[in-house]
């Protein structure tokens, strides 16, 4: 047990905070739909006759049944059900007792409410388990004042209070009222981890039922009496913007209400990360039904002009900017030779150790290649889109998107309305990967509703959502490697650079394992507007550099994980530098743990097997991928995937989710990829933007987790980085080629 | 615009619509039934898939007026309470990640099921090779239609 003090998050402990907020919820008029069902999911137990606020996490009805608000947004890491297991498991009530509804949108109360950057549950666990602890508190309190014993002496099990010296015993419930009117402690016990017992222990997703019976449960299924359809036409090519439409003959089409066009973000206006530059003058076209809609978009004619160079001022992390958008139809293949220009010279230094210079002059051996990968569209299953009903006094918004707060400020300047005045209302995301940290098409949905004075859901059809950019960057790197006459690892340089930022951690390994080491790095400049994809830059160094590492090994006549191993255990013992990010203990941790899980040294028939390992979000992943050629074709057969992220809250949905992402990685391997043609995107929709499907995704996947009881650190995003460089490595032994240029599989066959 | 009558999970249902709006966009706004999912318009993604008669078909290029009195099943109609066995593999395999396209995903793994109750992998491969899973959940719902198999 560990005392804590309840400072984190305690405006959350104050009561009567939440309601305001979870009263909105409730206007959902969908949530309202759910609540039969979810009740019928709780069987025997019936819905109480009130409930009773302990503070904004939870609440406690008259007969024992506990609601639970996960802070989080949702689009399918399933922190729906992990945040409230953390609460219960603190909180001391049996998960079949508990009901979880989504939060309202509320920093006050609950922090920063992201889901991105694998942070969720790591930045919310302390928070979590207080907000449980301190209600288990205040139940054992009240408990204690009604049976006039010390509370010491109360104990509690499955929301069921007792004291053993009188025989008394009670159910949250019976005390919820109580506890609801006592002070927050100042100090609270927490559980240790030995005596968690719905931590660790695998709970379905608690919105299974909603999802399998088609519950209007997503965004775009958010309806209003009155609500009208409005979507955007954008310019055909990045580069291009708005000169002029004939918007009469649309108008006047069946079902039609209005055709204009509307300016997303002022000009004048500071933008944040988050604030995209994508078309900002966009057609808007709103009718009353999707289809009336999507026939006017194809009938309306406009044309585009291309736009000179501008700049903008964007605050950042290390303060505000001028950021220079340049003007120009871009192509694919000018931007390879942008890419290979910028790679022949010099680049920015990032991080030097030793003396590579002369370390690869005195090299035995040196090993050099070249990679690259391109940009990616997110392809989120649900289009970007966003309810809004914005009237002079209020603007209530209701969308999926994983940071409200990213949009908050932006929507409070264009509207000129004080942020109070603005209500953001979470909905499940169909999907997410980053591309729901932008969120500007809730600001065109506000804009449009405003000017239509009625409630609009603003919706993309998936031409607009594959051609609005916000695609993982275009990225390339160089690395170079010096063995000595020993094939010790001497040297190792890397310069990497990208369209329009360089993906470049020059603290990650081998950093740290190696004398001598270069980090250097470059950028161009692009108007192909880019964004956070599922493990931003590490989702293409991890593959990159785990492939040249194991070509390194292979040259230098080593086994692979041998080989990373000796350099993790020269990376523990004799550190190079003091900035390196990663602990070499963990990373060589799951090394190894895939090394027995895999058979990597006892199996018989070594197989087309290719091993990789890295470290990101704070958590370590190795995967050993095997693979066999069917028609020319690579087919995944089985991954094995080792993963250190602490304590596991949910385990079986962590493994859904490290599924997903393998898969993920491996279909962004083989297929992804987005091209340009004078600045239009090639691909607009899933007959040309190639998915993996279920043909093509790995036979079998098999996760294990390190055990340990460190504080749970990401999840979402490292095992997806670390897949590309297995499946190279993999590729290889199958093809006895190398592949070094993203994607893998495409019209030309490979080479067996 | 134009009158039809449809059979949708069912039910008799009057729609008064354009005659070329996809069945899709008729169930999603015109009647509420917003299970059946838009993913890309064009049969690709398999998202919209519903029931007509008992073959699994893309509702996004449907046009209603094809539909005549067919009968028509969606996600919403597959179970009065989400007991069909295969809703309850996806249950029990704990399937959806952000869930968007499953509804899609269970009206297909249903209509092969039907089609052929024993199916191999190749032969499950091959009838879901139509969806489109972003989150990647496909070794799950293999699994799931496998268990929902056994089951019948």
């Amino acid at each position: 047990m560990t005392r804590i003090k309840t400072t984190l998050g305690r405006r959350a402990f104050i009561k009567n905070t939440s309601l305001a907020g979870g009263g909105l919820v409730l206007g959902f008029s969908w949530l309202n739909a759910c609540k039969p069902e979810q009740a019928k999911t709780m069987a025997v137990l019936e819905m109480p006759e009130e409930w009773f606020e302990i503070n904004a996490y939870l609440k406690i009805g008259d007969n024992g049944l506990a609601t639970i608000f996960s802070p989080n947004p949702e689009f399918g890491q399933n922190v729906i059900t992990s945040m409230p297991m953390i609460v219960a498991e603190e909180l001391g009530i049996a998960w079949e007792k508990v009901l979880v509804e989504q939060a309202p949108f509320h920093v006050e109360n609950y922090g920063r409410q992201f889901t991105g950057g694998s942070q969720g549950i790591r930045r919310a666990w302390e928070g979590l388990r207080m907000a449980g602890a301190s209600a288990r508190h205040m139940l054992r309190q009240a408990a204690a004042n009604a049976w006039a014993v010390s509370m010491d002496e109360i104990t509690t099990q499955g929301g069921m209070l007792h004291h053993a010296g009188s025989g008394k015993s009670a159910h949250y419930g019976e005390m919820a009222a109580a506890a609801a009117q006592l002070e927050v402690p100042e100090e609270i016990e927490l559980k240790t981890p030995a005596d968690f017992n719905i931590i660790g222990h695998s709970k379905k997703n608690v919105r299974g039922h909603d999802i399998v019976t088609g519950k209007p449960i997503f965004g775009v299924d958010y309806t209003r009496e009155g609500m009208l359809i409005a979507m955007p036409v954008f310019p055909p090519a990045f580069g291009m913007t708005f000169k002029s439409m004939d918007a009469e003959a649309v108008k006047a089409m069946p079902g039609i209400r209005d055709v204009f066009t509307i300016e997303t973000l002022e000009p004048d206006y500071q933008r944040s990360m988050f604030d995209t530059t994508t078309f900002e003058q966009p057609i808007i076209i709103v009718g009353e039904t999707t289809w009336a809609v999507m026939q006017a978009k194809k009938a309306l004619h406009a044309q585009w002009e291309p736009f000179e160079a501008r700049t903008h001022t964007v605050a950042g992390w290390g303060g505000a900017q001028e950021v220079t958008i340049p003007a120009g139809l871009e192509n694919t293949r000018t931007h390879r030779e942008q890419m290979e220009a910028m790679d022949a010279k010099p680049g920015k230094v990032a991080r030097k150790d030793g003396d590579p210079e002369t370390a690869f002059k005195n090299a035995a051996k040196v090993v050099e290649r070249t990679y690259s990968c391109p940009f990616l569209a997110h392809n989120c299953m649900e289009p970007m889109n966003f309810f809004a009903h914005v009237t002079e006094e209020k603007a209530e918004l209701a969308g999926p998107l994983q940071a409200p707060e990213f949009i908050e400020n932006t929507l409070a300047a264009r509207l000129g309305m004080p942020k109070e005045n603005i209500d953001i209302h979470m909905t499940r995301m169909g999907g997410g990967f980053g591309r729901r940290a932008y969120s500007t098409h809730a600001v065109e949905a506000a804009l449009v509703s405003r000017k239509m004075n009625a409630p609009v859901r603003l919706m993309y059809s998936r031409e607009d959502d594959m051609g609005f950019g916000i695609y993982r960057p275009s990225y390339f790197a160089r690395f170079k490697a010096a063995l000595d006459a020993d094939n010790n690892l001497v040297g190792y340089t890397v310069k990497a650079g990208g369209i329009p930022e360089s993906p470049l951690f020059a603290n990650r390994f081998p950093a740290g394992a190696v004398d001598h080491y270069l980090a250097e790095e470059w950028d161009i400049p692009s108007n192909i507007t880019i964004g956070a994809f599922r493990a931003p830059r590490s989702n293409f160094m991890a593959g990159a550099e785990q492939s040249f590492l194991d070509e390194v090994a292979e040259t230098a006549g080593k086994d692979p994980i041998a080989f990373r191993l000796e350099l993790l255990e020269k990376a523990k013992t004799q550190p190079v530098g003091e900035t390196n990010d990663y602990d070499p203990e963990r990373y060589a941790g799951v090394l190894e743990l895939v090394r027995e899980k895999s058979g990597w040294d006892t199996l018989q028939n070594k197989g087309n097997r290719g091993v990789s390992a890295y470290f990101c979000h704070n958590s370590y992943a190795a995967h050993v991928l095997e693979l066999s050629m069917e028609n020319g074709k690579p087919r995944v057969e089985k991954v094995t995937c080792a993963l250190d992220c602490g304590i596991v809250i949910n385990p079986d949905a962590a493994v859904n989710m490290a599924e997903g992402a393998i898969v993920d990685g491996v279909g962004n391997t083989m297929f992804g990829e987005m091209t340009f043609t004078d600045g239009r995107p090639d691909k607009r929709n899933f007959d040309t933007y190639r998915m993996i499907r279920m043909t093509e995704a790995p036979r079998d996947i098999q996760v294990h987790f390190v055990q340990n009881e460190i504080a749970p650190t990401g999840l979402g995003e490292p095992p997806f980085p670390p897949i590309f460089g297995a499946f190279a490595n993999a590729l290889y032994k199958a093809t006895g080629q190398r592949q070094y240029h993203q994607p893998f599989v495409t019209e030309r066959p490979l080479k067996t | 615009m134009a009158q039809f009558t449809l059979n949708i999970n069912g039910t008799s249902r009057e729609v008064d619509v354009d005659p070329t709006t996809p069945l899709l966009w008729v169930l999603r706004d015109h009647l509420n039934l917003v299970g059946t999912k838009y993913g890309c318009g064009i049969a690709q993604c398999g998202a919209c898939t519903v029931h007509v008669g008992d073959v699994a078909t893309r509702s996004c290029m449907l046009p209603v007026s094809s539909v005549g009195n067919q009968n028509v099943t969606t996600i919403e109609g597959l179970s009065e309470t989400g007991d069909h066995p295969v809703q309850q593999a996806w249950l029990e395999a704990d399937v959806p990640q952000c869930g968007y396209c499953q509804a899609g995903q269970i009206m297909t793994a249903t209509a092969l099921l039907k089609q052929n109750p024993n199916p191999s992998d190749a032969e499950i491969e091959m009838a879901m090779n139509g969806n489109i899973c972003r989150c990647g959940t496909y070794v799950r719902i293999k699994e799931a239609i496998k268990n929902a198999a056994s089951q019948s």
